[in-house]
């Protein structure tokens, strides 16, 4: 990881603060007015942010490819009918509706971006990291692939295909990473604690435990 | 539209800040701003697409200095006005002034249905719409349009020529569906596909060969090529 940036956002500190506090007072504000007009009700509000912090998340998406890992007959299905394979764990859903799933090989390595917005598959890995929706990442992955792999410190050789997918319409991307060498002994539980959730953005590769590679 | 939004291929963005044990949300008015918003768009007053456009329209230099969910709130305000939610005066005022349609109090997320109700999500196949023009294998090229309106086609795909890799199926079209449907918006259910690009075709001769682009385009977004 590049150990120069400490902080996922875009302003310096001289106007960080006045932002901040501007920002929730307006929040508050349209907050109180649709609650007073019976629009939205706050328990509600609660409920999808207790979902999106404690329920949905890459651990989802962790469990879907340490079983495509250890069961040929269910990886078939997922590159096949995605959908409904992922559907077999419940992780069904809004920003997930139509999954398309990619598999990471000896010879191709895949990356998924959205260059328009932010668009990332949810059910499957929860909501997406700051820098997955910054000009940066989103400008630079469809040109300078390898240069973005790098900056993540991802080193893919020359010789390996990459294939870019941008996220333009609602088909969602999941990277299937190729399993880890020196894992063969693992359990289906071991082998979750050790997908990353950018392995499956595809912006890093999985490393065996104890190997000391990637992060 | 050609807005700030349409940031493939752009330059001079810098490196990745990657955050270290990056938090969900920085900061409470973040959490409120994304839960409103899904418990706004729940009032059924617009599509994803038209979502997408009320943050696209903002000025380029505005989109480009807000944080996410600076967009989040920007495009939320706009749209609650923009669909008859809210008046103009009453998001300046932060007071309601008159009845709420009670259409609208049917539709209001409660607690209990959150956990069914983003779990169903809204799919986005249709089963018929216009007839597909291309199949599997076929060269495409992307029309050339600037659409001042909402588009998914990226700029930077726009001229180009690809190979159609996948059938997605008939999906609602966003140029029609972003708009309001009293507004004429509809969607227009077409054939969408996964169209391949070569990194050489798109960037030029010093990319490498071995570096493809995969981008989902719909039927009317396409010529043969």
């Amino acid at each position: 990881m590049s150990a120069d940036h400490h902080h996922g956002h875009d302003h310096d500190h001289d106007h960080e603060h006045p932002r901040l506090s501007e920002n929730q007072l307006r929040v508050r504000a349209l907050e109180s007015l649709l609650v007073e007009k019976g629009l939205i009700d706050q328990a509600a509000l609660d409920e999808l942010i207790d979902m999106y912090e404690t329920k949905v998340g890459p651990r989802n998406g962790a469990q879907v490819v340490a079983r495509a890992w250890v069961d040929p007959e269910y990886k078939k299905r997922l590159l096949e009918t995605p959908d409904a394979a992922i559907a077999e764990f419940s992780f069904t859903g809004r920003q997930g509706e139509h999954m398309v799933v990619v598999e990471n090989t000896d010879t191709v390595h895949n990356m998924v971006v959205c260059t328009l917005c932010s668009c990332y598959p949810w059910p499957v890995l929860g909501l997406p990291p700051v820098w997955y929706k910054s000009a940066p990442y989103r400008s630079r992955a469809v040109i300078d692939p390898r240069g973005v792999l790098k900056e993540f410190g991802t080193e893919i050789s020359d010789e390996m295909e990459i294939k870019v997918w941008d996220s333009t319409a609602e088909m969602r991307y999941l990277v299937l990473p190729a399993r880890p060498e020196g894992t063969e002994g693992l359990s289906e539980d071991q082998l979750i604690d050790i997908v990353t959730r950018n392995s499956m953005i595809g912006v890093e590769t999985v490393s065996a435990p104890g190997s000391g590679a990637g992060s | 539209m050609n807005g700030a939004h349409d940031m493939g291929g752009m330059h001079g963005f810098g490196p990745i800040e990657i955050e270290p044990d990056e938090p969900l949300f920085h900061g409470e008015w973040e959490r409120r701003a994304f839960a409103l918003t899904l418990a706004a768009g729940a009032l059924g007053r617009w599509s994803i697409d038209g979502g997408r456009h009320a943050r696209e329209v903002q000025p380029p230099a505005q989109y480009l200095d807000n944080t996410y969910y600076e967009q989040w709130l920007h495009g939320l305000e706009v749209l609650l006005v923009e669909r008859g939610i809210v008046t103009e005066e009453e998001l300046s005022s932060g007071k309601a002034q008159g009845p709420t349609d009670p259409a609208l109090l049917k539709r209001v997320l409660r607690p209990e249905n959150v956990s069914i109700a983003m779990g169903k999500g809204s799919p986005y196949t249709r089963p018929e719409g216009k007839p597909a023009r291309f199949k599997f294998g076929d060269r495409v090229r992307v029309l050339n349009n600037n659409p001042t309106g909402h588009t998914r086609a990226p700029r930077y795909a726009r001229g180009h020529t690809g190979e159609i890799v996948m059938e997605h199926g008939i999906q609602v079209f966003p140029d029609s569906n972003a708009a309001a449907r009293s507004e004429g918006g509809n969607e227009n259910p077409q054939p969408l596909y996964n169209v391949r690009f070569s990194a050489i075709d798109l960037w030029g001769e010093d990319h490498a060969v071995n570096e493809w682009i995969h981008i989902d385009l719909w039927d009317d977004y396409l010529e043969p090529a």
